[in-house]
């Protein structure tokens, strides 16, 4: 797969999704209706998510497939680094990865984004200048999402303003687990038009904290009624992140979410996934759940820091016949 | 999902069509076909995964089992078996007729005594030695019985032979605790057991018969299915390799006469069958006015029933599972879908979206759902009760896949417009052929799920918690499986009401048929 | 004064001395809760052990059978849903009327065995106790025979006894009383209901249990007693398709042969005849289990949360 594939260019936001698609508008009318709504999506038994997710996660992927899942995966990694030790160096490295992950092999994909705090937004977009390489920043108090609105929203519009081409939001998962949905609707709403037109706006819901897979396929719709061009597991700052499981079950929602008003919408397992093992068996669920319309880094991706260079070494030693080893990457 | 939210939901899907599909052109415009790169055409093609032949060895010929030694029959005869996925010849075996029945009941009678008056800890011993063999060679004969009967590696790797070695283990550890299984102080075997079992499950049907038979001192003569009779033979080399005394297993393949001859023979004290009821009334009739005990597994038409607030992502799995696993090839398959009419057309788009995602071929590649049906009589079968479903009015419907050349294939296939009256929800198919039908309450749910003579299995979806105990107490079936379908475990006893048979396999329960009580 | 002189006194004629003229009782069938005669309107007489006559017996046709199993199957789901402490309670106030009505069973029961008084009293007391000992079992075979399973995987997973439908019963010829409960009490103790044929030669003492039973609150067409000719009722009852099961209890060995082949028509559960030395002996639950279904249901448990899942 050459590199410029993945990341060619995409059809820049459509307007129409700032808000409730117009086909399940009154849902969202009123609190109680967005209530009644949510809770009248079908259940989900565990037991028969977690086997089917595992179950796919028997398939074997092999020689051509693999070498597609690869390039594939490494297309789709937003390369992630959200530490309290940032620093425009490590920022500059990072995007320099994204731009070209293997300096030895120029086949290599570039990543699909660089995924920063707001303050890292400039810096990383000077690192990636030239290149198809997004850059992605969090916003919205992240990852506690614990701020009123208006620093909330201040903090997306810097990124914005700084140039984040897409933006990284946490809903206000005490707001979910009290009830308060229209709280959530709202404050997601907000931040959508705070993007613009510019930037894609990913929802995060930390899955781990909302516990619940009935609670998880809420949220899901929750978030795609209020504008979300992806959705997004976790923050990676929890115990519990992405999981073929809960990833599984935000596919097929956006999948039945497709399905009811034609609004596609994106998907980011975020955190945990650091081996190509692991990533293939991602991408299998998207590949049998809602098919190759999703198997594009637009509608896809995996918020990871490891992951890549996991991809890289097999990606190494499927061209070469032998295992590559860490020496052989680089760390940035 | 709530009715109100339902008709939302309707709703919406019949206002996008409305909309002269601005909606669809939205999505088409954000698709990424708009912007496809060439490789996008090839999306995420798995490549062929096979699993390796060379892990087995199959001999050109083999011979019967009896008294610890292969041997020819007595008339000489012999059958090839061949794979199904591809009608190469597999092997030629030995074809075991009334001579060889009687030369193996008496080599089991003999090691009857002995058998029966060892301490039960040490049968329990030869039993976890079995079982551990069969763990260590579990690949091996993974590839033995996909080659042999056609299923997917995949089901005999991950379903069939762990549940073999489980059994063995389970059933290990009764042999010297019978005192307190509830049959009364000193439960006693019966003596020689003769076990007929079919080629759905080769080698785990065999478990399922021998090792309660050996855990409770019975000595066995078993006979495998005559399509299938290679995994059965490699077993008779696992007990040789246990050191399991001669003459306490004996293996006969052969055809029915060798069956019939076998349920016949009047030094056989128990008998055990799985396979048709049709067959199994004869065996019924055979032993009736004799000591023998008899217990059968015998067919089934499983209802699984998926209610309007079904989970339902794991109901269209569970329906998948429930029909399609070993190609249908199930005694107690979920072959009728009960759905409740007010969501019907939602739940057959999402099983038609997911049986497009089933991967019929090779079954020896890893990536396989669906493999070859067992034999070119069963797949005549089940075709000649398709075109019967058709020519009767119900609706075909078939997943869009290739059939490779040879071998013996079928579609997944699914009939709608379905009423209790068609043969395709009358007539046990076993294949991959699912019958929908609808009802509007849970008391007709049930009451179809009812309506017929047989009684092995059903399925009930719903979030409901009350509702899958009201229901599950009404259903005449032996198994229930309730928002989950085809489980299996060593633990658990299985077996039908009615026509399905009687007597349980598995579990406690599982050794009453071998115990003289 | 001898059992044959009180038989006579029984049965006589009125004298100028006074004596009462007896009032004869016509046995009836005991069929969906009535008392209806033989619908081939056919008696057949019964006699004592000497061969003196002791009454007339309604000679059932195999439309009585069918009606029984009929009137079985109707009862089916109402005494199958009952809840057991119901059943344990309707079969005590069985044995309380029983008791209530010794004297009337030991004297037929004398009759028809051939037996003294004392003898047959003693048979009368061990069935009356019979009916309270399957009482106490309806709540219990339950928690005897099913249970939970430890399978490998997140699921609850239970199996519990069902009764298996209609059973029809062929009675012991010999034991005419004690015999005939000791094979019925436990067919309906878990739920089943029975189309009883009772002993052929000695079918008093079950045409007699059947007005007991009718008011014991035993719900009509829970137990359903046929008399006549054993092989002749017994053989649509073997064929019938709506019959789940059949205790050869009463049969011969060729008879028993002949309807375990009927039976198979539709896989009825087939109790074959054992050889009972003892009636009274205390029996063990195989007459319950024989006519139990295992049922087992399966439910996932799963986590609480969706963090359990790993890859």
């Amino acid at each position: 797969m050459s590199s410029t594939a993945p990341t060619s260019p995409q059809p820049s936001p459509t307007p129409e999704r700032a808000g409730a698609p117009a086909a399940l508008s009154d849902v969202t009318a009123s609190d109680g209706a967005l209530r009644r709504f949510l809770h009248g999506l079908p259940g989900v038994d565990a037991v028969g998510l977690e086997a089917r997710a595992a179950s796919l996660g028997t398939r074997s992927i092999k020689t051509t497939a693999k070498a597609y899942a690869i390039d594939l995966a490494i297309s789709m990694v937003d390369l992630t680094t959200l530490e309290g030790a940032d620093t425009p160096g490590k920022v500059r490295a990072l995007g320099a990865k994204a731009v070209r992950p293997d300096p030895t092999d120029r086949t290599a994909p570039a990543t699909a984004a660089v995924c920063v705090y707001p303050d890292m937004v400039a810096a990383a977009k000077e690192a990636v200048a030239g290149s198809a390489v997004k850059v992605a920043s969090v916003a919205t108090a992240f990852p506690a999402g614990r701020a009123p609105l208006a620093v909330k929203l201040a903090d997306v519009r810097e990124a914005v303003a700084a140039g984040a081409d897409e933006i990284d939001m946490v809903i206000d998962r005490g707001a979910f687990l009290a009830g308060n949905y229209r709280k959530v609707f709202d404050e997601i709403t907000a931040v959508k038009e705070a993007c613009g037109a510019s930037a894609r706006l990913k929802v995060i819901f930390e899955t781990g904290e909302l516990s619940t897979y009935d609670n998880i396929r809420r949220a899901s719709w929750l978030g795609m009624l209020a504008g979300a061009d992806f959705i997004k597991t976790s923050t990676g700052k929890v115990a519990v992140n992405a999981t073929p499981a809960n990833t599984l079950l935000m596919l097929e929602a956006v999948r039945d979410f497709r399905a009811q008003t034609g609004v596609q919408v994106g998907v980011k397992p975020a955190g945990g996934i650091r081996t190509t093992k692991d990533a293939v068996k991602f991408l299998v669920l998207v590949n049998e759940t809602v098919g190759e319309d999703w198997l594009d880094n637009h509608w896809f991706r995996f918020g990871a820091s490891s992951l890549l260079n996991d991809l890289l070494m097999q990606r190494q030693k499927l061209a070469t016949g032998r295992y590559s080893g860490p020496d052989y990457v680089t760390v940035d | 999902m709530s009715k109100k939210n339902k008709k939302t939901r309707q709703a919406a899907v019949a206002s996008a069509a409305e909309a002269g599909g601005t909606l669809a052109a939205t999505a088409a415009a954000t698709a990424p076909v708009a912007h496809a790169a060439p490789e996008r055409a090839s999306a995420f093609a798995y490549a062929p995964a096979p699993e390796s032949r060379a892990v087995v060895d199959i001999a050109p010929s083999y011979g019967l089992f009896i008294d610890g030694e292969f041997t020819e029959a007595a008339d000489g005869r012999v059958f090839k078996t061949v794979s199904p996925a591809t009608e190469e010849v597999l092997s030629e075996v030995a074809q075991a007729g009334e001579a060889d029945v009687d030369r193996a009941v008496k080599a089991a009678r003999k090691a009857f005594g002995v058998w029966s008056a060892l301490p039960g800890a040490e049968r329990a011993k030869y039993l976890f030695r079995i079982a551990r063999i069969i763990q260590e060679r579990s690949r091996e004969l993974a590839v033995l019985e996909t080659l042999d009967n056609g299923k997917p590696i995949r089901e005999t790797r991950d379903a069939d032979l762990p549940l073999v070695a489980a059994h063995f283990f389970y059933y290990a550890g009764w042999a010297d605790k019978l005192d307190h299984a509830g049959y009364g102080a000193h439960p006693r075997p019966l003596g020689v057991a003769g076990q007929v079992i079919p080629w759905n499950f080769p080698l785990l049907m065999l478990a399922w018969k021998i090792a309660p038979a050996l855990a409770t001192g019975n000595t066995v003569v078993l006979k495998p299915a005559e399509t299938t009779p290679l995994s059965a033979l490699f077993f008779a080399d696992v007990c040789r390799r246990a050191g399991l005394p001669r003459g306490v297993v004996n293996i006969l393949p052969g055809y029915g006469d060798a069956g019939a001859a076998l349920v016949a023979h009047p030094d056989v004290d128990k008998v055990a069958f799985t396979g048709s009821t049709a067959v199994g009334k004869q065996i019924a009739r055979t032993v009736a006015g004799t000591r023998k005990k008899l217990t059968l597994e015998l067919g089934g038409k499983g209802a699984n029933i998926v209610f309007d607030d079904a989970p339902i992502d794991q109901a269209v799995e569970g329906v998948v599972n429930g029909i399609f696993f070993n190609q249908g090839q199930v005694c107690c398959a979920g072959s009728r879908l009960l759905v409740q009419e007010s969501i019907h057309d939602e739940l057959l788009d999402s099983l038609k979206r997911r049986l497009s995602t089933l991967r019929l071929g090779d079954p020896l590649d890893k990536n396989t759902d669906i493999g070859a049906i067992n034999s070119a009589e069963q797949l005549a079968r089940i075709t000649s009760l398709v075109e019967q479903g058709e020519a009767e009015g119900a609706e075909r419907w078939s997943a869009p896949c290739e059939l490779p050349g040879n071998g013996y294939w079928f579609a997944p296939t699914l009939f709608t417009g379905v009423t209790q009256a068609h043969t395709v929800a009358r007539d046990e198919i076993f294949g991959p052929v699912l019958s929908v039908l609808t009802f509007r309450t849970p008391d007709e749910a049930v009451a179809k799920a009812n309506n017929t003579p047989y009684g092995l299995s059903a399925g009930i979806w719903t979030e409901k918690g009350s509702r899958i105990l009201a229901v599950a107490n009404r259903l005449r079936a032996g198994v229930v499986w309730s928002n989950t379908f085809n489980k299996f475990d060593p633990t658990s006893p299985f077996g039908g009401y009615k026509e399905s048979g009687f007597g349980r396999e598995g579990g406690r329960h599982g050794l009453e048929a071998y115990l003289d009580v | 004064m001898s059992e044959k002189t009180d038989k006579n006194a029984k049965t006589g004629t009125a004298d100028g001395a006074g004596r009462r003229l007896s009032v004869f009782k016509t046995y009836k069938l005991y069929v969906g809760g009535k008392f209806p005669r033989s619908e081939s309107g056919r008696v057949y007489e019964v006699t004592d052990s000497e061969g003196h006559w002791l009454a007339n017996a309604p000679l059932s046709s195999r439309k009585d059978a069918r009606d029984a199993v009929v009137a079985a199957r109707k009862a089916f789901g109402g005494w199958a849903g009952a809840t057991a402490y119901n059943r344990g309670q309707v079969l005590y106030r069985v044995a309380e009327m029983l008791e209530g009505r010794r004297e009337q069973f030991a004297a037929e029961v004398a009759d028809a065995e051939g037996l003294s008084r004392d003898e047959a009293a003693t048979q009368v007391d061990a069935a009356v106790d019979r009916w309270v000992w399957y009482a106490g079992w309806t709540d219990k075979i339950a928690q005897i025979v099913g249970g939970g399973n430890p399978v490998a995987g997140p699921f609850f997973n239970l199996s519990s006894p069902e009764p298996t439908g209609v059973v029809a019963v062929l009675a012991p010829q010999e034991s005419s009383f004690l015999g005939l409960v000791s094979v019925l009490a436990p067919v309906i103790a878990t739920g089943n209901t029975a189309v009883v044929i009772a002993s052929e030669r000695a079918p008093l003492p079950a045409l007699s249990l059947g007005e007991v039973l009718a008011t014991s609150d035993v719900p009509g067409g829970v137990v359903n007693v046929l008399s006549g000719r054993t092989a002749e009722i017994a053989a649509p009852l073997a064929a019938h398709q709506d019959v789940n099961a059949i205790d050869l209890a009463g049969a011969g060995e060729a008879l028993a042969k002949e309807l375990e082949i009927a039976a198979a028509d539709n896989l009825k559960r087939v109790l074959r005849p054992q050889p009972v030395d003892d009636w009274a002996a205390t029996p063990g639950t195989e007459r319950m289990t024989a006519f139990l279904e295992t049922k087992t249901v399966w439910h996932p448990t799963g986590s609480l949360g969706a963090s359990g899942s790993a890859y």
